[in-house]
């Protein structure tokens, strides 16, 4: 009786996620953010006449920077409210989530604060990069075998 | 004090003798900003780490409640006191330079209430002459602590509340003032199977409204009693599941509910999502709002529940439920 007006209270009044309209917003700023991207390689690439793998790097830790500023002057995590997955999935959140984790450490020291936690979230994405990279590297030297 | 029903006490001779607030910035720009003794500029507090502003806040709290009652730290015979930090230490380090009894609690955004009513217990049965309660918590604290870090890009559902900045402290005495209280129901744990720790409005709202119900049958009292009955922090979306699960048992608490989570903010103004939580919450809206407005004698008799999700965050990963509480308090006008 209880648990049952319980459940049927929680159940009426179930909170709707507006999963398209967060789709939309991410899927514009994500690809605002590749636009960027693509901007900042063609300029290393045709201005600055560095050879491809060189301008990816530049263009990644150029990305990375920026949104490591902008995470230690409190806008990122506004940017990040209102796209959700677009500014998350990118390079740009991998570098958010270390920043903010380091910023957030800070009053602990260096050693036991900042350096212990600095992956906290992100350590997740190494560890997920590692692991596949392991995988397919496998599989792709086992389908050379054959 | 004696004991009624099943969960309640009644108390024979407590006042709230004197009560403070000290709120952040955002707080003070809310709705209820001018009902704060004190209040801070900027969210560190000129302390150079949250766990310190927030344990500022706290101080202030107890120094400002005792010198608004023409009282000093030697006149207390116990603080009772709690926090949502870790092991209560932002309590606990306030306690370091106070010669006087502590008694820590912890009821998660409960602890307002659940301070105020240990201190009340502790007074009705002679445990001195006046006993301080006091509870704070910090947005930057609380998120660390909790959630993610405040700088963190992720984006949060509409469901998350944000908790509050700020303390509070009431200091309760046999010697009579403008507030006595006379009842409080000590709430059960209750588990509505929610599993969300960023929707907590909705987890802790069947412990409230089980509360409530429990507090009218102990005490042979019904809703129209009440000028007001507050609810701890069940924001926007637990605010209507309390009203939903009462109303099943033909109690209609709309028209004189308010929830201290969506009074604190305006939602239209300032980016708090689904409202205010934390232990400062209850206690700014308790301490500041309604305290000010009895006083005023525009309330004669409120409720206040206090409400607590108890959740750890390593129990969340490891898919437990979130345990809720919700302790009630009385507050009538007094004698003065």
């Amino acid at each position: 009786m209880e648990k049952r007006i319980v459940k049927n209270a929680l159940d009426k009044n179930k909170i709707k996620r507006p999963v398209l309209k967060n789709s939309i917003k991410a899927f514009v700023v994500g690809g605002l953010i590749a636009i960027i991207a693509q901007g900042l390689l063609d300029l290393y690439m045709r201005v600055f006449e560095l050879d491809k793998s060189t301008s990816t790097s530049m263009m990644s830790i150029t990305l990375v920077f920026i949104a490591s500023i902008l995470t230690g002057i409190g806008v990122y995590d506004k940017i990040g409210q209102l796209s959700g997955a677009g500014t998350i999935i990118p390079i740009t959140g991998f570098s958010n989530s270390m920043t903010s984790a380091a910023l957030e450490s800070k009053s602990e020291g260096v050693i036991l604060g900042i350096m212990t936690n600095m992956f906290k979230l992100a350590g997740a994405v190494i560890v997920a990069g590692v692991v596949s990279s392991f995988v397919f590297g496998t599989l792709i030297y086992l389908v050379g075998l054959l | 004090m004696k004991k009624i029903g099943k969960n309640s006490i009644i108390f024979d001779d407590v006042y709230l003798f004197s009560a403070a607030t000290v709120s952040g910035p955002t707080e003070k720009n809310g709705p209820l900003g001018g009902f704060f003794d004190s209040s801070y500029e900027k969210l560190d507090c000129g302390e150079s780490s949250w766990e310190k502003a927030e344990a500022r806040l706290m101080n202030d709290a107890i120094r400002l409640a005792l010198f608004k009652a023409g009282l000093s730290e030697e006149d207390l015979s116990l603080i009772v006191a709690g926090d949502l930090n870790n092991q209560l230490g932002v309590s606990n380090s306030v306690m370091k330079d106070k010669k006087v009894p502590f008694l820590g609690v912890y009821g998660a955004c409960s602890t307002s209430v659940l301070s105020l009513i240990n201190g009340s217990v502790y007074i009705d049965n002679g445990f001195g002459n006046y006993i301080a309660c006091a509870t704070s918590s910090h947005n930057a604290t609380s998120e660390r602590q909790f959630r993610y870090p405040t700088e963190y890009g992720g984006q949060k559902p509409s469901s998350l509340t944000s908790t509050a900045t700020g303390a509070g402290c009431g200091i309760v005495s046999k010697n009579k003032s403008s507030i006595k209280i006379t009842a409080a129901t000590l709430g059960e744990v209750y588990d509505a199977e929610c599993y969300d720790s960023l929707d907590m409005g909705r987890t802790m709202a069947p412990a409230a409204a089980f509360t409530l119900k429990q507090h009218l049958k102990d005490l042979n009292v019904s809703i129209d009693d009440y000028d007001l009955i507050i609810t701890g922090d069940l924001s926007t979306y637990g605010k209507k599941v309390f009203d939903d699960i009462l109303l099943e048992y033909d109690i209609d608490v709309r028209n004189r509910h308010h929830d201290a989570g969506c009074m604190l903010y305006n939602p239209n103004r300032q980016t708090v999502l689904a409202g205010g939580s934390g232990c400062a919450c209850c206690a700014l809206v308790m301490y500041g709002f309604i305290v000010e407005e009895m006083i005023k004698k525009n309330l004669n008799k409120v409720l206040i529940i206090a409400t607590g999700a108890l959740h750890n965050p390593i129990m969340i990963a490891q898919k437990e439920s979130i345990p809720a509480i919700a302790h009630a308090i009385c507050l009538e006008r007094g004698a003065v």
